[in-house]
């Protein structure tokens, strides 16, 4: 460690108890932050594409999560190192951002820092680096804006929505059944779209699964699901035309929030008071009757002798309904909800076609299904698995299909994948490179081989020779002048992305682009890493 | 460097063949662990557990054995959970979803050491589970139409699923018990109904299903012991002191002779909802929570049998069964249903008393009492009897039915050999092992059974060549019988849960290439 002195030989402090950190500064801080980043990359890699392989993931308290979903991977990963950890984070703002190409950025990411550490044993400067970097990302991006298609869809015609999600799915364990899974999922971000808009507001899409069964039983209900029975075993299991009173008042006394206390001295006033509990009760249910409801929907729990009194109304009732599925119910049956009995009146009360139970296996599973609502506008994605890890990983996937279908919902543009794109960009920042002056040319050169490496994992992982896959597909796109000839995963016999139908959404890939520089440039500009030292 | 600290402390990462290695392994351990109580002559396993009291529980059901292992491995686990799923959807085939997992992955291990991608391995075992599938489909009898040779198919699958259990001995007698309790249901899912009352003492043999409700529970003293022609009011009320539910109120008094005027006023709050309660018109009152010695005294008075603390589930059953409501308030004593049944009386079980309701007006729940030497037998015995109920009871809802006795996985076998002989490229290597794995299953039963697996199997694929046999393996004469003729039957809702989980699962862990483990939490305190 580099001490400074002072005239009389003795140490400044500079950092309190410098002694007893570690410090690495210029070079090898760089070299150990690039090392740290390509060794998260590395660990991606082998899940990139339709034949990645998946990860196995032991949490702290021994639960298994088996996916290949990188941002699941990293998040689990339980990493300790700086730098790893800003490349979780790298693939976590493209999770929040796209929901897709998750593992695709960090692999990129990976392959910037493995050119960069090249290029800085050459002894560029690491500014120059970045900033070479930065270029050649705008050029990219712009190509892709260049390469991309448009194209149309209607609610009526979602068949090219299907694909896209189908090349999603393709990567997943759920590839068995991609084509059903990918129907699911763009019919209900169709449902809830708000196509005029272009706005897609995926709360409104529930996610729910439940072991058993198998992976082709998984379903679309054009309404809501709740895991919850009703109050009373005697009450009726199937409601037709419901009519649903969407409370968030407990059946029970009122609490008020204000400190009182009701002292009772005279047995005049005991008895008052038991007579005023009694008719509060009555009076509850009563208001629920009158609006003409047939069905409660509490968010707390029933007071037994409530219960009963429900019950002797023939007024079925559900108690302890979570907030965010009691919002989604008031949304799909357009009700209103209602937080005092006093402000129950008959129009905000929701509607819906059937409400019926249903049991699940030899164990007392029940859940409530609420369908054929008056506003089809909230829909449940209702996923059955042979384990828990396989009810997970779908989970996982629908929500990455949801999110790519979202996403052309917004922006209708495509680019092809199978690692065209990537091949596409590469050629064109190479050829874009010999324009500028300077050392960024060498930054930018190296911009486009590490491009490559996405196209080149592909090939890897789909037990393809890399390095010949790749430059006989980047001849064959200079020569026909045509951007969708990419990596044959699945062994199809044609490289042209276009009759696979592969496609992946523009801002999805332009998002991977910049991200990953984003973080690429950050990395290099850290010169002096300061830690605690073991003790 | 700093790469070597990527992970946090203690973590660990396993990589490629090592990570595919440790989850092989783990998975058939976990397949052998359990491979010796398949069958009917499969053995049990005593499991003792580590926490106080060291209780002792035998067995031979799967998935109480995996439960209670505490395993580290993740690709064990899985293994573990699909048991898991299968005790809760279909009851039954426990022990089969795993081996048949365990020996996937054996076939698998062998094509991946000769150098075979894991991916192709997948697509070849997904395309033989669905031929394995339609295999089935072809082969299906259902026999919902006639109600004679239902009845019979699910007395035949009864017998089967107790064969390989304590039961065995006595495999007619709770064959025929299981079968009743279950037609009872009359198509609903719903076991809660059933109920399994286990007191030690006698012999298996004793025990019986009682068409009416047992409530496990004494009458109150001074109340008559017998009652004919009973109203029963079943009530979830609080029958100690009824608290002022309004928040906030307490009792304030300045002086002593106040207080024994709220106390006269309570008692006669009290007093009022008795008489209500009495004004029913009952002679029966059933509630979940205590009831306190001065309403019990009332209704001694009264001359009504008042049962107190009886439990959820015997309240929701004894609902059931005599098709009462479960009240709460009793002020519409005219619209509240009463239970009614012809007979309540006190019986003895052993040396303990039971509340027996006989003559109910809907026979939806019933009893089963389990008698036995010791509590290792009854647990078991109730373990065997709840895995049977499960299967009878999903049978009653999709009655297909196959043949027993490893007809179905030689069917399977037979099916799956012939789609690899057709598919060309690697996969029909993996296809080819999809049906040696299958035809694990009858040898581990013969094996298990102390027969010559090897000369059975033979043998037996060789009968299944012919169109139509129905020869499967019989573990009492040890050879090739024909299973319709022996009456062995199984659940087609059974065997496909089997082979379509242990398919994906072992698909699963194919795919895992890394294995990421982190450091464990650490505990405050440990045992």
């Amino acid at each position: 460690m580099a001490l400074a002195f002072d005239d009389y030989g003795r140490p400044f402090i500079i950092i309190r108890e410098q002694e007893q950190k570690t410090r690495l500064r210029g070079l090898d801080a760089q070299k150990a932050n690039i090392s740290a980043g390509k060794a998260i990359a590395r660990i991606l890699r082998t899940s990139l594409g339709p034949k990645g392989m998946d990860k196995m993931l032991s949490s702290p308290d021994g639960d298994v999560t088996i996916t290949n979903d990188g941002a699941t991977i990293l998040e689990q990963m339980d990493v300790d190192n700086q730098i790893a950890k800003l490349m979780v984070e790298l693939s976590r703002s493209q999770d929040y951002e796209i929901g897709d190409g998750t593992t695709g950025v960090v692999v990129m990411a990976g392959a910037l820092l493995e050119q960069a550490e090249k290029l800085l044993e050459r002894g560029i400067h690491p500014i120059r680096i970045a900033e070479g970097f930065e270029t050649a990302s705008r050029i990219a991006v712009d190509h892709l804006e260049r390469i991309s298609h448009k194209f149309e869809f209607g609610s009526t015609n979602i068949e090219p929505l299907v694909q896209t999600c189908m090349t999603t799915l393709s990567s997943k364990i759920v590839n068995r059944c991609k084509r059903s899974l990918a129907e699911i999922a763009v019919k209900a971000v169709v449902a809830v779209a708000d196509l005029e808009r272009k706005d897609v507001n995926l709360d409104l899409i529930k996610v729910d699964g439940k072991v058993g069964g198998k992976l082709e039983d998984t379903e679309l209900i054009h309404g809501i699901v709740v895991d919850k029975d009703m109050s009373h075993p005697q009450m009726p299991k199937r409601i037709e035309n419901a009519k649903i009173a969407i409370l968030t008042c407990p059946f029970e006394p009122p609490k008020p929030k204000t400190k009182h206390k009701v002292d009772i001295d005279t047995v005049e006033k005991f008895q008052t008071l038991r007579q005023q509990e009694q008719k509060y009760f009555d009076d509850m249910v009563q208001k629920c009757k009158d609006v003409g409801a047939t069905l409660v929907i509490c968010q707390w729990g029933f007071d037994d002798e409530a219960n009963h009194l429900l019950m002797h109304r023939n007024l079925p009732a559900v108690r302890w309904v979570g907030g965010v599925e009691l919002e989604l119910i008031a949304i799909a049956t357009g009700g209103r909800i209602v937080p005092r009995f006093q402000e129950l009146t008959p129009e905000k009360l929701g509607k819906a076609g059937l409400v019926r139970e249903k049991s699940f296996g030899t164990t007392k599973d029940r859940m409530l299904y609420i369908e054929q609502c008056a506003n089809s506008r909230a829909v449940t994605i209702f996923i059955r698995g042979g384990n828990k890890m396989m009810i997970e990983e779908t989970k996982r996937s629908i929500h990455d299909a949801l999110c790519v279908a979202r996403n052309l919902i917004r922006n209708n543009s495509i680019v092809y994948g199978g690692g065209s794109a990537e091949i596409s960009c590469s050629i064109a920042v190479e050829a874009a490179a010999d324009r500028y002056p300077g050392v960024e040319q060498y930054a930018i050169r190296a911009f486009a081989d590490s491009l490559d490496s996405i196209p080149m994992a592909l090939a890897e992982n789909s037990g393809l020779q890399p390095i010949e896959t790749l430059s006989a597909v980047k001849s064959q796109q200079i020569k026909e002048n045509n951007p969708c000839c990419g990596i044959d995963c699945n062994d199809v016999g044609t490289n042209d992305m276009r009759e696979q139908d592969v496609f992946e959404t523009l801002i999805g890939k332009q998002q991977q682009i910049l991200l990953a520089t984003q973080v690429v440039k950050m990395i290099l500009k850290i010169d002096d890493v300061i830690s605690p030292s073991e003790f | 460097m700093a790469i070597d600290k990527l992970l946090k402390d203690e973590a660990t990462e396993e990589k490629g063949e090592r990570a595919r290695m440790s989850s092989f392994v783990g998975a058939m351990a976990i397949a052998d662990v359990v491979k010796t109580t398949l069958g009917p002559k499969g053995m049990d396993k005593i499991l003792q557990s580590a926490g106080r009291g060291q209780s002792v529980t035998v067995t031979n059901d799967g998935a109480t054995i995996l439960k209670s292992l505490h395993i580290d491995n993740p690709a064990a686990k899985v293994l573990i959970d699909i048991s898991k799923v299968q005790d809760d959807e279909v009851g039954d085939g426990t022990t089969s979803v795993v081996v048949l997992a365990g020996e996937l992955l054996r076939e698998a291990e062998k094509l991946v050491a000769v150098k075979i991608h894991p991916m192709t391995i997948i697509s070849g075992y997904r395309m033989a589970a669905e031929c394995a599938r339609d295999a089935l489909l072809k082969k299906v009898m259902d026999n919902k139409e006639d109600a004679e040779k239902f009845k019979s198919d699910l007395m035949k699958i009864a017998m089967t699923t107790l064969s390989s259990k304590i039961l065995s001995q006595d495999k007619e007698h709770f064959s025929k018990l299981a079968v009743e309790a279950v037609m009872r249901l009359k198509g609903s899912t719903n076991l809660e109904a059933i109920q399994i009352i286990k007191k030690a003492g006698g012999s298996l043999r004793d025990s019986f299903l009682d068409e009416g409700f047992i409530l496990d529970k004494k009458i109150g003293i001074g109340q008559p012991k017998r009652i004919e022609n009973a109203n029963i009011l079943i009530a979830n009320t609080a029958m100690d002191t009824d608290k002022v539910k309004i928040y906030g109120a307490r009792v304030r008094v300045d002086s002593m002779s106040r207080v024994a005027e709220i106390e006269g006023a309570e008692k006669e709050k009290m007093r009022e909802k008795v008489q209500k309660i009495i004004a029913h018109g009952i002679n029966c009152f059933v509630n979940r929570q205590l009831i306190y010695n001065f309403p019990e005294e009332l209704f001694a008075d009264a001359g009504i049998v008042a049962i107190e603390h009886a439990d959820f589930d015997g309240i929701e059953r004894l609902a059931l069964v005599t098709g009462g409501e479960i009240a709460s308030t009793f002020d519409n004593p005219e619209s509240v249903k009463l239970g009614h049944c012809k007979l309540i009386e006190e019986i003895m079980i052993g040396e303990d008393k039971l509340i027996h309701f006989s003559g109910v007006e809907m026979g939806q729940a019933c009893t089963i009492i389990l008698r036995g030497a010791s509590f290792h037998v009854l647990d078991e015995a109730e373990r065997s009897l709840h895995d049977a109920l499960c299967v009878l009871s999903q049978t009653v809802v999709d009655s297909r039915v196959l043949l027993g006795g490893g007809w179905p996985e030689m069917v399977m076998a037979k099916e799956v050999d012939e789609l690899a002989r057709k598919t060309p490229g690697k996969k029909s290597h993996a296809i080819e092992a999809f049906s040696r794995a299958l035809q694990a299953i009858p040898t581990i039963i013969a094996d298990n059974a102390g027969l010559d697996s090897a000369e059975l199997i033979a043998q037996l694929r060789a009968e299944h060549h012919k169109e139509g046999s129905n020869a499967g393996i019989d573990v009492i004469s040890g050879a090739v019988g024909d299973m319709e003729k022996l009456g062995i039957s199984e659940a087609f809702k059974v065997k496909q849960a089997v082979l379509l989980s242990a398919t994906e699962a072992a698909e699963m862990i194919l795919r895992v290439d890394e294995i990421i483990t982190c450091a464990p939490r650490r505990r405050e305190d440990r045992m």
